[in-house]
């Protein structure tokens, strides 16, 4: 009898255990034909519960509150949802515009900004109760509206986003949520596709797609304007053609170098971050898509576009060579590196699963189910500027 | 029997009109995933504009399948000849113009 009560006594306080959940090492999985998105623990490489009917979630990108709880997911359908990461459950689920491509959370978490192709601009709204703050159409004359990418928060309550088809940078400044003033840097290049800001929040950097080169703009220096950067790099090469554009996103700041993914090229692009010059380029199997650094910058990792998209490489920093190139599955979509970078999670869309590795051995640690995954975002990202 | 006129005769049977079932499928998900990437799992747009019957309605098969097949230069729709052929664009055609 006192042995089944310790027991009963064991198994109540496991209980009790279970339901206490830290949200620091818990990340989302969007699963993008069913529109679910997956709570995992990224420590126990465990799936905790899944959250459904969050819309079309084809394109979908997640920011998290700076206390980790909450989960702020941005669909393809305009749909921006918030999930609360402790009880597994909607808090709300507004639809926003009707076509978006991702969002941001400004510094001081307040705050979360959407950026939408149709009808272009960004919205942004109070990340406590998701009520509409300021509507920023992206006006570009003649009563054309862009479409909006590459929307990064910045120091100083700034969000920074740039106009796909007028060729513009602007920077929304949010000190004031009521009257946000915005300045606009014309003519920085034909298409940008997407940005990225720094991790140190000091250079906002966006790709083009209708010309070579990068547009930067310096945030500690806004005056000297944006900078059109390596405008020679293959301008009298021929372009392969390029079947998923890259993200920039995950651009990859590693010590001197900034690494980027060419463009109709199979290369990465090295890039001097005092001259902003091109150093070197490393030939990869394919167009890269997501070329991203290991948060200790030694290594580089680089998925790739159909039909590809079943390689990884890895780039060493050390000496910019490749590594190693890994064939994790069918159709690898995402990564998402741990907090401090002993492993990477991958989402592998056609063989529906997560595959998980160690980045020290490159030996693969384990793989979990997910359907069609095609993004993986951990709460660490809570804590860094510009995701 | 001649070797080339064999190979003519297998491929032509292998190509000609409706994909396999199989190659079907293979399709299928290349609609949804690949060219739903910048068409948009639904096809409703992204950066790439919508495919629905309604946009679809004004513009001739040859144009499309052409668009398909050689990309459209200057834009970011590149071409899928290398992994597609002419029947299999038409037969995707076919099911992005239905309603
Ligand atoms: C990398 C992005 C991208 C991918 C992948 C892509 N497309 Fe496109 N597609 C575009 C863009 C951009 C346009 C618009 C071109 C223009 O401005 O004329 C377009 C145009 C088209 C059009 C012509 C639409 C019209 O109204 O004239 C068709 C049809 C089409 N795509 C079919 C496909 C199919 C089928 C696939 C997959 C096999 C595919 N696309 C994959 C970007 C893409």
């Amino acid at each position: 009898m006192k042995k089944l009560f310790t027991l009963l006594s064991l198994l109540l306080s496991f209980h009790a255990f279970a339901d206490l959940r830290a949200t620091g090492d818990l990340g989302i999985v969007i699963e993008r034909e069913d529109g679910n998105a997956l709570i995992i623990n990224t420590t126990e490489h465990k799936r905790l519960s899944k959250i459904e009917k969050l819309g079309d979630l084809s394109h979908a990108s997640v920011v998290f509150s700076r206390d980790q709880r909450y989960a702020y997911i941005f669909g393809r359908d305009g749909g921006l949802s918030k999930i609360d990461m402790l009880k597994d459950a909607i808090v709300k689920r507004i639809i926003q515009a009707g076509n978006s491509i991702g969002g941001a959370i400004s510094q001081d978490g307040k705050l979360i900004a959407v950026s939408n192709y149709t009808p272009g601009g960004i919205k942004v709204f109070s990340s406590d109760t998701l009520e509409l703050v300021a509507d920023i159409p992206s006006d570009y004359g003649k009563g054309l509206r862009s479409k909006v990418v590459g929307l990064v928060d910045a120091p100083g309550q700034l969000f920074v986003f740039s106009l796909f088809d007028a060729g513009e940078i602007w920077l929304a400044d949010f000190k004031n949520p009521k009257a946000p003033v915005i300045k606009k840097f014309p003519n920085i290049g034909k298409q940008p596709y997407d940005a990225l800001m720094s991790p140190d929040g000091h250079y906002y950097i966006a790709g083009l797609f209708g010309e070579p080169g990068l547009a930067l703009l310096d945030l500690w220096n806004l005056e000297a304007g944006v900078k059109h950067i390596l405008s020679e790099y293959g301008k009298d090469d021929e372009k392969l053609p390029v079947y998923k554009m890259p993200h920039l996103e995950g651009w990859a700041i590693a010590g001197d170098y900034l690494f980027a993914p060419a463009i109709g090229q199979h290369k990465v692009l090295v890039i001097n971050k005092n001259t902003w010059e091109l150093h070197d380029t490393i030939a990869v199997v394919g167009q890269p898509v997501f070329v991203m650094a290991r948060p200790d910058a030694r290594q580089v990792w680089v998925n790739f576009a159909f039909p590809d998209n079943n390689q990884m490489q890895i780039i060493d920093v050390k000496d910019l060579s490749l590594r190693k190139t890994l064939t994790p599955g069918k159709a690898v979509l995402h990564m998402e590196f741990t907090p401090r970078g002993e492993q990477v999670w991958i989402a592998l869309r056609d063989d529906n699963q997560l595959v998980i590795y160690d980045t020290e051995t490159l030996q693969e640690v384990t793989r979990l189910p997910a359907n069609k995954p095609n993004g993986i975002f951990f709460s660490s990202r809570a804590h860094k500027i510009g995701l | 029997m001649n070797k080339w006129l064999f190979l003519l005769f297998v491929t032509s049977i292998a190509f000609a009109g409706e994909p396999s079932p199989d190659r079907k499928s293979t399709l299928r998900n290349l609609l949804k995933q690949d060219c739903g990437a910048c068409h948009g799992l639904t096809l409703k747009g992204g950066m790439g504009p919508a495919l629905l019957p309604e946009v679809l309605a004004g513009k001739s098969d040859e144009l499309l399948i052409s668009t398909i097949l050689e990309g459209r230069q200057g834009t970011a729709m590149p071409p899928w000849r290398p992994f597609i052929n002419h029947d299999e664009a038409a037969w995707l055609l076919g099911i992005l113009r239905k309603p």
